[in-house]
């Protein structure tokens, strides 16, 4: 088995609104599992489904394999996107509470908390109440409750909001350690970026169904338009637009470099290869910069939305 | 330990070492104690006070019949005019002036005796007074119609019809008052611990969204669980709270009555001064142990603890579901209401119904409603009733109870996915088809 979580036709809706329609996706064990999608989409429900908060309407969730049970709370670590912690209770007990509420003994949820504690830095917290902790001091509580228990899954919305960029780093490395030692992670946010920097696969989710999804590498691969960013020293400067717009597709363009060159995008038909271009290139001047453009995710989302 | 018992000692904590609830925790009783303090002081500095009343008798029927009392003293002013009199009066010390003129006939003296003070005087003084004069009147006319007055009070024989069951129970109408109390004091009980913790049932079940850990809550384990943890967390933080009011209370009050000598019984033998006289003070309490003796003290008791839990835990529960329904404190006025309806109605239908009769088809209905039965069926149950009756009535109260708490838990699951929505009743009806 090489899905940790594959969700079949999963339906769901909320009187005449149709939160998820059919909606499959298989999550890799040991990846980390992009979910996108425009606000009101459908990620949360499908999120709060696997949490088992919500039952779906119809369609099955399989966890390792087996039917989604009550007992699987327990080998998942959710981080909701809605954040609070009892407010008037102390930092220490609220974490052991809420770790053996998810099934671990008391002196098993007091080592790792301890260990945790260190980890990041918050020692000095556990008699606090958390009504005194900052924002993001809270969030980094809230982070510890979702992994303590060690679970297979993990379950982030929106993970970095209301962290300064020095714990949001921390936060990310964490993340990746953890996938790192063997944990699944399926990762819902608007920050094109961090979906960049952490992705293996992605399921993009519009209007209840989902639009698209696979390894991101795939995806990129298929949404690449041969297009090359080229920096180019003519030898010919006065020719050089006239001959590059009659044999290319190529459209001057502007970006930061040192050298003194014409800058243009091309875009390559089908049948010719990059390594044509780049002979062509060379014979007509000095290639200065040649670079692929390769699709962002935040492309790929703004382009597939607007499609559908 | 399961999520059951860790939920109820996490609520129970967190209740136990809020501030406000230790504050009042401590301050209530002693607030009561005091305010119990003051009263009885103040009627016993009511009482100190000796009101002289003047008489002025023109008729000469009553000479040397007022007799000086413990609050009244009486002087009898003769050989002058009314005016006069009133001015005397007036001018001195002397509370007030009674005059009783002189008439031909012995009922015109119904209509012309007269009281005369600078305020009005007290009911219970006005009452004294009369039932004197009426008293010396009856024996004059009496006496004028040539009857000795003393004959007929040896005539007169008194009726106290005895009540037997076909068992050879026997019971009296001070039993039945008895019975009628003794379900008000559950009733009464029953009602003020709902009020008080009710509230709080629901504050907490509203707790989880205000702080918005709903969510992480929800997603390790299930409503039913959590609300069940609720009601049992806070019903022991309350049982505790009434334990520490009931000791202080206690303590509190010996100490005071040592202290400052203060009776506080002061203020019963005050009211029984306005109900009349209390010569046979001492065959009542006799009488009265002899009819608590009579009731069915072990099935009472033990019912009125699972009437008393099984009522509380079911009135708990509807709190719940209110608190499972809203987003905030401030929605749930429209449903309180409601709630507390039933149970006016079931101390009502105690009071009214099941002292007219208690094993009439109304009190029979309502003793099996949960919502009024742990009222009613502690009413009924000293004047008789079938144990299996009383079971029955248990178990609708406790299945109901399980039945709201499942209902709550559906509303509470429905309720979380529609942040923000108002809860109405429209609102509800339609989350519990999903």
């Amino acid at each position: 088995m090489n899905n940790l979580l594959v969700t079949n036709n999963v339906s769901k809706s909320f009187g005449s609104f149709k939160a998820l329609n059919n909606l499959s996706i298989e999550v890799p064990k040991g990846s980390v599992f992009g979910l996108l999608g425009p606000n009101g989409a459908g990620k949360t429900t499908l999120i709060r489904i696997i949490n088992q908060i919500t039952i779906p309407d119809s369609g099955s969730i399989l966890l390792d394999g087996n039917p989604l049970h009550p007992n699987d709370i327990k080998n998942i670590g959710y981080l909701p996107e809605e954040r609070g912690l009892y407010k008037s209770m102390k930092v220490g007990e609220q974490v052991m509470y809420l770790a053996q509420l998810k099934g671990l003994s008391k002196t098993e949820a007091k080592e790792r908390l301890n260990y945790w504690f260190d980890r990041l830095g918050i020692d000095g917290w556990w008699n606090k109440k958390i009504q005194e902790l900052s924002k993001g001091m809270a969030q980094k509580i809230q982070f510890v409750v979702t992994v303590l228990h060690q679970p297979k899954l993990l379950i982030f919305d929106e993970p970095f909001s209301g962290f300064d960029p020095i714990n949001a780093n921390l936060i990310k490395d964490e993340i990746l350690r953890l996938k790192e030692e063997g944990a699944t992670v399926i990762f819902s946010t608007h920050r094109m970026e961090s979906v960049e920097e952490m992705c293996d696969h992605i399921a993009l989710i519009d209007k209840s169904n989902k639009i698209l999804d696979g390894k991101l590498i795939d995806i990129k691969r298929a949404y690449k338009s041969n297009t090359f960013k080229v920096g180019i020293a003519p030898n010919n400067p006065d020719t050089i637009h006239a001959i590059l717009k009659e044999k290319f597709d190529a459209i001057p363009i502007c970006f930061k470099s040192i050298n003194n060159e014409k800058q243009y995008k091309i875009k390559l038909p089908e049948s010719s290869s990059i390594n044509d271009l780049v002979t062509y290139l060379t014979s007509i001047g000095q290639l200065s910069h040649f670079e692929e453009l390769i699709p962002s995710v935040s492309d790929i989302f703004i382009e597939t939305i607007q499609n559908n | 330990m399961n999520h059951l018992q860790l939920i109820i000692k996490r609520e129970y904590l967190n209740k136990v070492r809020n501030k406000s609830f230790i504050i009042m925790t401590f301050l209530s009783p002693i607030i009561m104690v005091l305010i119990f303090t003051l009263v009885a002081y103040l009627s016993q500095l009511n009482n100190e006070a000796v009101n002289t009343i003047n008489i002025l008798d023109e008729s000469g029927l009553f000479t040397n019949y007022f007799k000086d009392s413990e609050s009244v003293n009486y002087t009898t002013l003769e050989n002058i005019t009314l005016n006069k009199a009133k001015l005397a009066t007036e001018t001195s010390e002397v509370y007030g002036l009674l005059y009783i003129p002189k008439t031909p006939v012995l009922d015109d003296l119904s209509e012309s005796i007269t009281f005369y003070s600078e305020d009005s005087p007290s009911t219970s003084m006005m009452r004294s007074i009369e039932n004197k004069i009426e008293g010396r009147v009856n024996v004059l006319k009496l006496e004028e119609s040539g009857i000795d007055a003393k004959q007929i009070e040896e005539l007169r024989i008194n009726i106290d019809a005895k009540i037997e069951t076909f068992e050879g129970k026997k019971t009296s109408k001070l039993g039945a008052g008895l019975k009628l109390i003794f379900g008000g004091i559950a009733g009464y009980l029953l009602f003020m611990f709902i009020i008080i913790y009710g509230n709080m049932i629901m504050r907490s079940v509203i707790e989880e969204k205000t702080s918005r850990i709903i969510e992480i809550i929800i997603s390790s384990v299930k409503p039913i669980k959590l609300l069940l943890g609720k009601i049992f967390g806070t019903t022991l933080a309350g049982v505790t709270q009434f334990a520490v009011w009931i000791v202080i209370m206690l303590l509190l009050s010996t100490a005071i009555s040592f202290i400052f000598g203060i009776d506080p019984s002061a203020i019963q033998s005050q009211q029984q001064e306005l109900f009349g006289d209390a010569s046979n003070t001492q065959q009542v309490i006799t009488d009265v142990f002899i009819e608590i003796n009579n009731l069915p003290i072990s099935n009472l008791i033990i019912m009125f603890i699972f009437f008393f839990i099984g009522g509380y835990l079911f009135y708990s529960s509807l709190y719940a579901a209110i608190g499972a329904a809203v987003d905030n404190e401030t929605d749930t006025q429209q449903f309180m209401l409601p709630i507390l309806m039933p149970l006016i109605l079931g101390i009502y239908v105690g009071f009214f119904t099941v002292m007219d009769n208690p094993h009439g088809i109304v009190s029979q209905v309502f003793s099996y409603i949960p919502l009024t039965s742990p009222v009613v069926m502690l009413m009924r149950i000293p004047f008789g009733v079938p144990l299996w009756q009383q079971i029955l009535s248990l178990v609708i109260l406790f299945a109901t109870f399980m039945g709201t708490v499942w209902f709550a838990s559906k509303i509470y699951r429905v309720g979380i996915l529609m942040y923000g929505k108002k809860a109405s009743y429209r609102e509800i009806i339609k989350w519990l088809k999903y």
